[in-house]
């Protein structure tokens, strides 16, 4: 045995071997994560995405009231309606119908977190995504459309959820939230910027 | 022999390992894990005097796994067609966050994949590791590098740059010599009347998906018939002939830890001077990434000095060498193929160079000289004293594989020892 | 106070010393570069050579000087953007990259109706251009890569009025060249001056008319040194936007590096540890 290319002396120091092996070890294993964060970051939406996802502008002059018209903002429909004062009318009275009438459980600025769901009583901006699974839900403003005692609101064909004018969700639906209001503002009266608010563009 | 208990797990003899327990013994009674790792690590013995041309292998299996990976995420923002292509690069370039970093590693690979598999060849003829039993290691590991430069070859038409464009002209061009077939056999190749968007995407998918397979098979190939027949080492004895009492081989250490640990610092050495590269100076002056190919494919435009990647070039200098076309590219064959015959052209009683006398020495010094000289005339343009130089480095280049039947047979030699030599570092 | 040997006392002197040397020879040398070096200085044969070693001038660009890379953008945009477009570079990139804050990129740079999010296109249509050059104007992106910092600059510097040619003009780095000396305000009209040289062939003897140096006709609206300056910050300018993350790869690469190095060390240490083991 004498003649073997390894001899394990007894002067091996097996302390100083594991202090290096697990130094060395732990220093590649940190190596490593940093060499899998550009492979991780180039999953992000890229340049081309974020400039695709800059806010969407629109003209609100061209609405007529009672219209809704559909735009896109970060590849989702979004829903701007322009409301009749009937129809800002008809959505009090039916708070014990919803199931998130004071919006708390689901997602919106903070000054669309009241019964309007919106900034001004004029305009609803809604995304236009069911918060069931995911359709784009119908309008069905006439009180009376669907059934008798119908305030109007918006209705998805898919599961059968049902929203109000507010696009808050009543009781009875698939869907559990409201219908989701993304960052808005007016940078004037004529024109609607969705995805940009006092708190800047949305990142 | 194994003494088990009731339960099926190997009971503990006295001063033995200690018993597989849990998930490790539920694993091993489903797959030879264990066995594999005793098999090929810790019981696979290697000669104890690998020197630092040693390194080159495990380097080409380290590269060999980042192109694998930078290639794929690649492929996740590339767009491959004539009209996409080019802009997806530098989509990636500027767009992707860290892109530009996966761009240059994989662009960097390629050329470090070529530096470290000329190296692991050249150990080959250092110390006759083409040599029986290894002939068939050897013609596995030609494979390998046969797949290699289409792999090459291709990944650089993917750009869709000048340079991708012109470089795919001339090569495809090139099977247009083959005698009968060969004007079919292009159009086939191209699947089109010129190099096109039917050429880019083919090879895409050749690329991406068919030679990375072929690789992989091949790779296992080569390790399956390294071990089989044990390593080679720098002075050529076959250390299997002296084994100890326990059946290994005396000047022999298994390969975990001790080479697994020597490979890491070479792994580690490799990626900082890959990283110099990498992060201050990607394109080396035009030689791992060419200029001309920073412009979109034109196929009216020819540029002005076309040439293939620098790794290609010694080829390509024996290809201009000759003045007529379809000799010239019989000859660039000729030059790919002739390692193949190596293990059977080599006569000499003894493996390594070690051993050996000053004609084999001079030969290989030679040898070495001219590739490297072909390498860079073939990157200039053919015209006046380059083309001479070609033609000379052409003749020394065929000369050592033509005559070393015979050098290598009246070469002086020396005594091998019995033992390898080995000095404690 | 004073010890025995005095060594080690002074270390710090020393170091601070050795930085301020260090500091000093980085200027400088950073000077030279943005100065272009020797060759740029006034030609010390005088006026009367200018222009014979044009093929040994060098762009010594520095990308990292943003200053200079900013008025290269505005040079650009208002000598360029005319016909040539920097189609995979977006205007807000640029803002990002060189510190221009929003309000003075849509107020100094960006083309009325442009958007920031978009990329850098020429209002020139295509057709036109062909119609009236004979060559639509490249995108210029990635000239620099393609072609060269040093072949950029040479070629700003080396028009030449050529009645013979269409445009009036003619290029040294770029013979019978469809773009017309667009810079000619700036840098004001220089002829070429031939000389006869021969050269000795396998047929004898042949004379030709080789470029030997330029007269200035007319001076610009910039004097030599800053129209120099200005076509360096141009260069720089195209260089930074053919590889817009180069600053970020190379300020990358320098931790990259370090980290790998101490990394190999403890690999190697380890490897030295276990290899006692082998006799």
């Amino acid at each position: 045995m004498a003649d073997h290319a390894v001899v394990a002396d007894d002067e091996v120091d097996l302390s100083r071997r594991k202090f290096l092996t697990r130094a060395t070890i732990a220093t590649g294993a940190v190596g490593t994560v940093f060499a899998a964060v550009p492979f991780i970051e180039s999953w992000s939406p890229s340049e081309r995405a974020r400039a695709q996802g800059a806010p969407t502008e629109l003209d609100l002059s061209k609405l007529e009231p009672g219209q809704m018209t559909i735009t896109v903002w970060r590849k989702s429909p979004v829903y701007v309606v322009r409301r009749t004062p009937a129809m800002v009318a008809r959505i009090a009275g039916h708070d014990e119908l919803l199931k998130d009438p004071q919006s708390d459980k689901s997602e919106q600025p903070p000054y669309a977190r009241n019964p309007l769901r919106s900034r001004s009583a004029e305009f609803l901006v809604l995304i236009g995504t069911c918060t069931h699974l995911g359709c784009l839900p119908k309008q069905r403003f006439s009180a009376g459309e669907l059934y008798a005692g119908w305030p109007g609101g918006f209705f998805c064909p898919c599961h059968g959820s049902r929203f109000d004018l507010a696009g808050r969700v009543f009781d009875g639906s698939p869907a559990s939230t409201n219908l989701r209001v993304p960052p808005y503002s007016y940078p004037n009266a004529r024109t609607l910027l969705i995805g940009a608010d006092e708190k800047g563009v949305t990142s | 022999m194994t003494v088990k208990t009731a339960t099926g797990a190997p009971a503990r003899l006295p001063g033995g390992a200690a018993p597989k327990q849990g998930l490790w013994a539920w694993l091993n009674r489903r797959l030879p894990v264990d066995a594999f790792l005793s098999e090929q690590l810790t019981g696979y013995y290697a000669p104890k005097n690998f020197n630092v041309w040693y390194f080159f292998g495990s380097l080409a299996l380290f590269v060999l796994v980042m192109q694998l990976v930078t290639g794929i995420f690649l492929t996740m923002f590339y767009k491959p067609g004539e009209l996409t292509s080019f802009d997806s690069v530098e989509y990636i370039m500027r767009e992707v966050d860290f892109g530009w970093l996966i761009r240059y590693l994989h662009s960097t690979g390629a050329s470090a994949f070529f530096i470290v598999v000329y190296l692991h060849m050249f150990r080959a003829f250092l110390y006759g590791s083409y040599r029986a039993p290894r002939e068939l290691l050897w013609l596995i590991g030609m494979l390998v590098y046969l797949a290699l430069m289409a792999e090459a070859f291709m990944g650089y038409v993917l750009p869709w740059g000048n340079m991708s464009f012109w470089g795919a002209q001339v090569i495809v061009n090139l099977f247009g010599t083959i005698p009968w077939i060969g004007a079919p056999l292009v159009e086939w190749i191209r699947g089109d009347y010129g190099i096109a968007d039917a050429t880019l995407n083919r090879f895409f998918a050749l690329h991406v998906a068919a030679i990375p397979l072929a690789l992989l098979l091949l790779v296992m190939l080569h390790l399956v018939a390294l071990h089989e027949t044990g390593s080679n080492n720098p002075d050529g004895i076959e250390i299997k002939e002296k084994v100890g009492p326990d059946g290994k081989p005396l000047d022999g250490i298994p390969f975990h830890p001790y080479y697994t640990v020597k490979d890491l610092v070479g792994v580690g050495v490799f990626l900082v001077l890959f990283a110099l590269v990498v992060f201050f100076t990607p394109t080396l002056g035009g030689v791992f990434l060419e200029a001309p190919n920073f412009e979109p494919a034109n196929p009216m435009s020819t540029p002005e000095h076309i040439a293939p990647v620098w790794y290609f070039t010694p080829y390509y200098a024996i290809l201009r060498a000759v003045p007529d076309q379809r000799m010239g590219a019989l000859l660039m064959l000729l030059a790919v193929v002739s390692f193949l015959f190596l293990p059977w052209l080599d006569r000499s009683p003894v493996k390594s160079m070690r051993y050996r006398g000053w004609i084999s020495r001079t030969a290989l010094a030679l040898f070495a000289v001219s590739f490297v000289a072909l390498g860079y005339l073939g990157m200039q343009p053919a015209e006046g004293l380059y083309v001479m130089l070609a033609r000379i480095f052409a003749a020394i280049y065929f000369a050592f594989f033509l005559l070393m039947p015979f050098y290598s047979r009246i070469d002086a030699v020396k005594p091998v020892p019995d033992r390898v030599i080995y000095h404690a570092h | 106070m004073r010890t025995d040997t005095g060594r080690g006392r002074h270390g710090w002197l020393a170091a601070a010393l050795l930085a301020a040397a260090a500091a000093v020879t980085h200027g400088a040398w950073a000077a030279e570069e943005a100065a272009g070096g020797p060759q740029a200085a006034a030609n010390p044969e005088g006026p009367a050579r200018f222009g014979a070693d044009w093929q040994s001038w060098r762009a010594a660009n520095d990308v990292s000087d943003i200053p200079s890379v900013q008025r290269g953008a505005r040079n650009f945009v208002s000598y360029c953007l005319g016909c040539h477009s920097l189609k995979y570079e977006r205007w807000s990139r640029l803002g990002q990259d060189l510190a221009i804050p929003p309000r003075l990129l849509q107020q100094d740079l960006l083309p009325p109706g442009d958007k920031p999010a978009q990329y850098i296109l020429t209002s020139m249509p295509a057709a036109d251009a062909e119609a009236w050059f004979g060559k639509t104007p490249p995108d210029l992106t990635l000239m620099a890569r393609a072609r060269g910092q040093d072949y950029l600059y040479q070629f700003l510097k080396t028009f030449y009025v050529d009645p013979a040619s269409q445009t009036g003009a003619n290029n040294l780095r770029l013979p019978t060249t469809a773009m017309p000396h667009v810079l000619s305000e700036l840098e004001g009209l220089k002829r070429a001056v031939y000389k006869e040289a021969s050269a000795t062939a396998a047929g004898g003897v042949t004379r030709q008319q080789v470029f030997d140096h330029f007269e200035q006709l007319a001076p610009g609206r910039l004097s030599a040194a800053a129209y120099d300056g200005f076509v360096r910050d141009t260069v720089n300018f195209l260089d930074y936007v053919s590889e817009p993350t180069q600053t970020a790869r190379r300020a990358l690469g320098v931790w990259v590096v370090l980290f790998l190095l101490v990394f190999t060390w403890l690999a190697w240490l380890v490897k030295r540890e276990y290899w006692k083991d082998v006799h």
